[in-house]
């Protein structure tokens, strides 16, 4: 399947990755061939293969309901790049 | 001292031959002089370093040291580490310094291992070359102008260069054995769930495994025994005890049935990369093990699927790189769109970049069944294909990568060519099988890789076999010319 | 045109773990900002998830009391989009195998009618932070604290006809959830938010109409405001000729307004898949049937209890075990005072009437169970009358002590004693002798109309205190000569 510029429009709002129209081309070639490869997929029959999301056929170990986490504001906080008053700041959130 | 095996280093500092200060301080000059040229380290720790070194010299005298107490090592810049920038080869968290240790950092620093530093990576472990990193390429010390495989190529060229004994490394698709291939080492990809994934950041997370990558199997099996453990803070972290992977490394290989698949011999196999792989079965019939032929029948399929779920996956897990919390911002955000999208612009790659277009594209409306559950399908049908094999072989021999280490920029243009670097590798980790690679010889003076793949949890299998053909051949001890 | 309404519901339940569902932080409300905020629940790389089991524990609970089946084998899977108060940039949920299956609830509605609701499934998920909107010089505040509490979104079918049955089917939801004790219920903290899908269509007709989606009303009065005018405003579109637009809808309860907040054009491709960090959670019959033994009493079974042990009526029994709080106050109050009927009278009425004035919870209620239990042992005994009684709750309510206390310093005590009465009626006569005239010449059938005007005056003269049913006895008799 090969994509155009148009579906890199809708891939880059999706992804939130900027891709200038200079280099929408290019991206479009580069993730045509990608999937290109990946179409050989296609010739295989699947019909009674269930998808695999795990190698190990391992459940999910379940966590006690006990609290384990102190408060660590101010760590976690030295790294942010814009707080206040013990906030994460971002340009406005418009709903 | 840098020709010293982990085994003797621990032997030494256990017979107080040297300190572990001595070592440390060694190996720190030597990178400081000469990783200028090989550009392995992100990030050198020296008072760090020479601080656990002063510590584990003390519980050295003490007595009652764990066997690694005092080795120093270095870690790949994918793994969090307290206090020291941890980038993931990526100007997205070129100022990240992480507020907790991954596990496997955890793990070493309670056995007395010395931390050297970071070493260099493909950005967020994307790439067979490490020509993706925000600190630029790593040189392949056996050829200078080569790559030396990626993702863990800064953890390869450091060992192969003599600038850390043995380093820990991160494998998604055979970014711990392709480099080994390539720079002449031994690296190990353990089972999916045998080393905990806390703090190592994730790619893709049903392929990501931590590993080792060292100059014998020995180390290997030595490191390993560290490394892997049962780990809550790591759901798919498997609750089964931790052997001593030194345990059956010299037990004889009589008997032992090796499977080589005829798929692994196919067309874009370097035919003196082919050549040294078939001596190599020799040897191995030497030692008393059969040789039968076997077949994986959908390995064709294993870089298709993986560049389905591989970049699927890392779409999401890098999703949080958003510039809110910590990371790369950029610079006067005028709304919160214009923060994501520039953040995300500059702070990451182009590799990265397209990965995560794949994957967004892979999994979006009206492409999932195509695409995502289809590739989750064939990784079922290539994981039965080990499963069948294993019926009658106790452990899979072929080449870890197609051929020797290749010159910078021969593939950089073609995205896809890069990809089939990793047609040995993938499936094992599709599968979340153990993998293995050793030396096995020199073509155009550059090392070629001897892949074992192992069954579920046969570890310390896959490291006998490999200490066996050490102990028969001197491939894993040649370094590369040139060096000090 | 006659219309239909037709509405579906999507509540999101906060489950009262004591930590959140992938991390071991705290749930606990109203904490300083980000100081429940742990690696995990920030995103910070290489962090990774581990599911709670008591959020296992609850949502099967849930499932059983709804009727439905529970998930064997339940999957989390990624619901990617960009929001800043959604760190990992997915929500992470239950899609294609939530935790639990079909179900139903039963309704009671007004004048005996009762309704089922399906429930289409319930799934597991993690909660989001909160963006403030206060200016921070053109900036939004991110408070993590709620990343990651666990929720169950239960989804009902587009069963309810009308606001007046989503809203019993919220109440319903939030008797069975608090009763479970698997959510405080505190709605105006946000541990139950609705968002309610409304369409209208032609009376009689089958097919639905376009939705529209109103999103988090917290609370049962906004969720009745603004169906309401979500049904006139399809309506008037409709009958104008207009077509509804799919959107989404926000209410402002304080301006009593609504608006579109985004169509379905702009809406988000999510792009669900497994999460690769967590693996399937198994439950196995056994487990259920732990779970099941469990389960404290839900609201039906009390309900049939309360009309059998104590005598209420079907309806009253109905009312006090609507709010697992209520029934709680019922039964400690009327353990003390041995008077069950008086008891769900006074919760009912005053105690009822006394808490939504002041907007208080019953569990929180300043008369506590204790203090009315005081009160309905001194209406019963015949120290007060129902009238003075009123006032008594008043000043209990107020803090100014308990019932005996209050009657005490008062003065407020029910004159029963004949001599007093007797004073009182004699002054009465003696000061009314017309009206006595006229009394005793009017017939036997007439007189009890005419003794009205005899109580009021000796109930004026004793400040209301006289004992009403003394007084009657003690008037008439001297009445009659």
């Amino acid at each position: 399947m090969a994509v155009d510029r148009s579906d890199i429009a809708k891939l880059s709002k999706l992804a939130r990755i900027q891709i200038s129209d200079e280099a929408a081309d290019e991206a479009a070639k580069s993730i045509s061939d990608v999937l290109a490869l990946v179409d050989q997929l296609q010739a295989v029959n699947t019909d009674c293969v269930l998808p695999m999301a795990h190698p190990l056929d391992a459940v999910q170990r379940l966590r006690a309901d006990v609290v384990t986490e102190a408060n660590q504001r101010e760590m976690f906080q030295s790294i942010a790049p814009a707080v206040q008053d013990g906030l994460y700041l971002v340009p406005q959130v418009i709903e | 001292m840098h020709q010293f095996t982990i085994a003797e280093l621990v032997k030494g500092l256990r017979n107080k031959d040297f300190s572990s200060t001595e070592v440390t301080q060694h190996y720190l000059e030597r990178i400081a002089r000469l990783d200028k040229t090989y550009n392995s380290y992100i990030t050198v720790t020296p008072e760090l370093a020479l601080a656990q070194a002063k510590a584990a010299d003390k519980r050295l005298a003490d007595g009652n040291q764990p066997a690694l107490c005092g080795v120093p090592i270095a870690h790949k810049d994918i793994f969090c580490t307290t206090g020291v920038r941890t980038s993931c080869g990526s100007k997205m968290l070129d100022n990240f310094i992480a507020p907790y240790n991954a596990t496997i950092v955890d793990n070493y620093l309670d056995s007395g291992v010395v931390m050297l530093g970071k070493t260099n990576m493909d950005e967020f472990a994307m790439g067979s070359s490490n020509e993706t990193s925000y600190y630029g390429p790593v040189k392949n010390p056996w050829a200078i102008d080569c790559v030396p495989g990626g993702s863990s190529g800064g953890s390869a060229a450091a060992v192969a260069a003599h600038l850390a004994p043995a380093a820990t490394a991160s494998d998604t698709g055979g970014s711990i054995r392709q480099p080994a291939a390539l720079c002449g080492l031994t690296g190990i990809k353990p089972t999916y769930g045998r080393v905990s994934r806390w703090g190592m950041i994730a790619f893709a997370s049903s392929l990501d495994q931590a590993g080792i990558l060292s100059r014998t199997a020995e180390d290997a099996a030595i490191l390993l025994n560290d490394m892997a453990s049962y780990d809550t803070k790591d759901s798919t972290c498997v609750e089964r005890d931790v052997p001593d992977y030194t345990a059956d490394l010299n037990k004889p290989l009589n008997g032992l049935r090796i499977g080589v698949p005829k798929e692994y011999f196919g067309e874009g196999l370097n035919p003196q990369t082919a050549a040294h792989v078939e001596s190599a079965i020799k040897v191995y019939e030497s030692l008393g093990a059969t040789i039968h032929s076997v077949s994986l029948p959908h390995t064709h399929l294993a870089v298709p699927a993986y560049y389905v779920i591989a970049p699927a996956e890392c779409s999401a897990n890098l999703s949080r790189f958003d510039g809110v919390r910590y990371g790369h911002r950029c610079e006067n955000p005028k709304d919160l769109n214009d923060l994501y999208m520039r953040s995300r612009s500059e702070g990451f790659g182009a590799e990265v970049k397209r990965r995560i277009l794949v994957g967004t594209y892979a999994l979006s409306a009206g492409y999932y069944d195509a695409y995502y559950s289809k590739a989750q399908k064939i990784r079922r049908l290539i994981k039965q294909d080990f499963v069948d094999a294993f019926q009658s072989v106790d452990v899979i021999l072929g080449p870890t990568s197609p051929s020797p280490a290749f010159q910078f920029g021969s593939k950089t243009k073609d995205p896809v060519a890069m990809y089939l670097e990793d047609i040995y590798t993938i499936a094992t980790n599709l599968a979340g099988l153990p993998g293995l690679s050793i030396p096995c010889g020199l073509v155009d003076n550059k090392p070629v890789g001897l892949q074992l793949i192992g069954n579920f949890f046969a570890e310390s299998q896959l490291l006998n076999a490999a200490h066996q053909f050490q102990q028969a051949t001197n491939f894993h001890q040649q370094t590369a010319a040139g060096i000090e | 045109m006659q219309w239909e309404t037709v509405i579906g519901l999507e509540v999101h339940v906060q489950l009262a773990t004591k930590t959140k569902i992938f991390s071991g932080s705290s749930t606990a409300f109203g904490a300083e900002p980000n100081t429940q905020a742990s690696a995990v629940d920030l995103a910070l790389p290489g962090t990774l998830p581990v599911a709670n089991e008591e959020a296992f524990r609850f949502a099967t609970m849930f499932g059983l009391a709804v009727n439905a089946e529970i998930g064997k084998r339940s999957v989390f899977e990624r619901k990617n989009y960009f929001y800043p108060d959604l760190p990992k940039g997915y929500q992470t949920t239950q899609l294609a195998e939530p935790i639990v299956g079909t179900g139903f609830i039963d309704l009671e509605l007004e004048g005996g009618r009762t309704k089922r609701v399906r429930i289409h499934h319930a799934h597991l998920e993690e909660d989001a932070g909160k963006s403030l909107h206060e200016d921070f010089a053109g900036m939004s505040g991110i408070d993590l604290n709620r990343a990651g509490t666990p929720l169950i979104e239960v989804v009902t079918e587009p069963d309810m006809r009308s606001a007046e049955e989503a809203v019993a089917f919220a109440k319903k939801l939030h008797s069975i959830v608090t009763s479970l004790e698997i959510c405080d219920g505190e709605m105006s903290q946000g541990s139950m938010r609705f968002d309610v899908n409304i369409s209208v269509r032609p009376k009689g007709t089958e097919k639905l109409g376009t939705r529209t989606e109103t999103k988090n009303l917290n609370s049962f009065k906004f969720m009745e405001e603004a169906i309401a005018l979500e049904v006139e405003r399809q309506i008037d579109v409709l009958e104008d000729g207009g077509k509804i637009t799919q959107e989404t809808r926000l209410y402002n309860g304080d301006t009593k307004k609504a608006r579109s907040m985004r169509s379905k054009e702009d809406s988000n491709d999510y792009r669900y898949f497994p999460c690769p960090d967590l693996l399937p959670v198994i439950l196995d019959d056994e487990y259920i049937e732990t779970v099941r033994k469990q389960m404290p009493e839900l609201p039906e079974a009390k309900r049939a209890r309360f009309v059998e042990q104590y005598g209420l009526s079907s309806y009253d029994a109905g009312q006090i075990t609507m709010d697992k709080f209520s029934a709680i106050f019922f039964e400690a109050s009327t353990k003390i005072s041995g008077e069950p009927k008086l008891t769900a009278n006074w919760i009912m009425a005053d105690l009822g009437a006394y808490l939504n004035r002041t907007e208080q919870r019953i569990d929180h209620s300043p008369v506590t169970p204790e203090l009315l239990a005081g009160l309905v042992v001194r209406i019963k005994d015949g120290t007060l009358s129902s009238k003075i009684a009123k006032q008594v709750f008043e000043a209990i309510a107020n803090g100014e002590g308990d019932a005996d206390t209050i009657i005490e310093t008062k003065g407020l005590k029910q004159v029963s004693d004949t001599g007093a009465l007797e004073k009182i009626i004699d002054d009465i006569i003696a000061a009314n002798t017309a009206q006595v005239e006229g009394y005793r010449a009017a017939a036997e059938d007439k007189r009890a109309k005419m003794l009205g005007f005899f109580v009021g005056q000796a109930m004026k003269a004793s400040k209301g205190q006289a004992n009403p049913q003394a007084l009657n006895e003690l008037l008439i008799k001297k009445l009659n000569g």
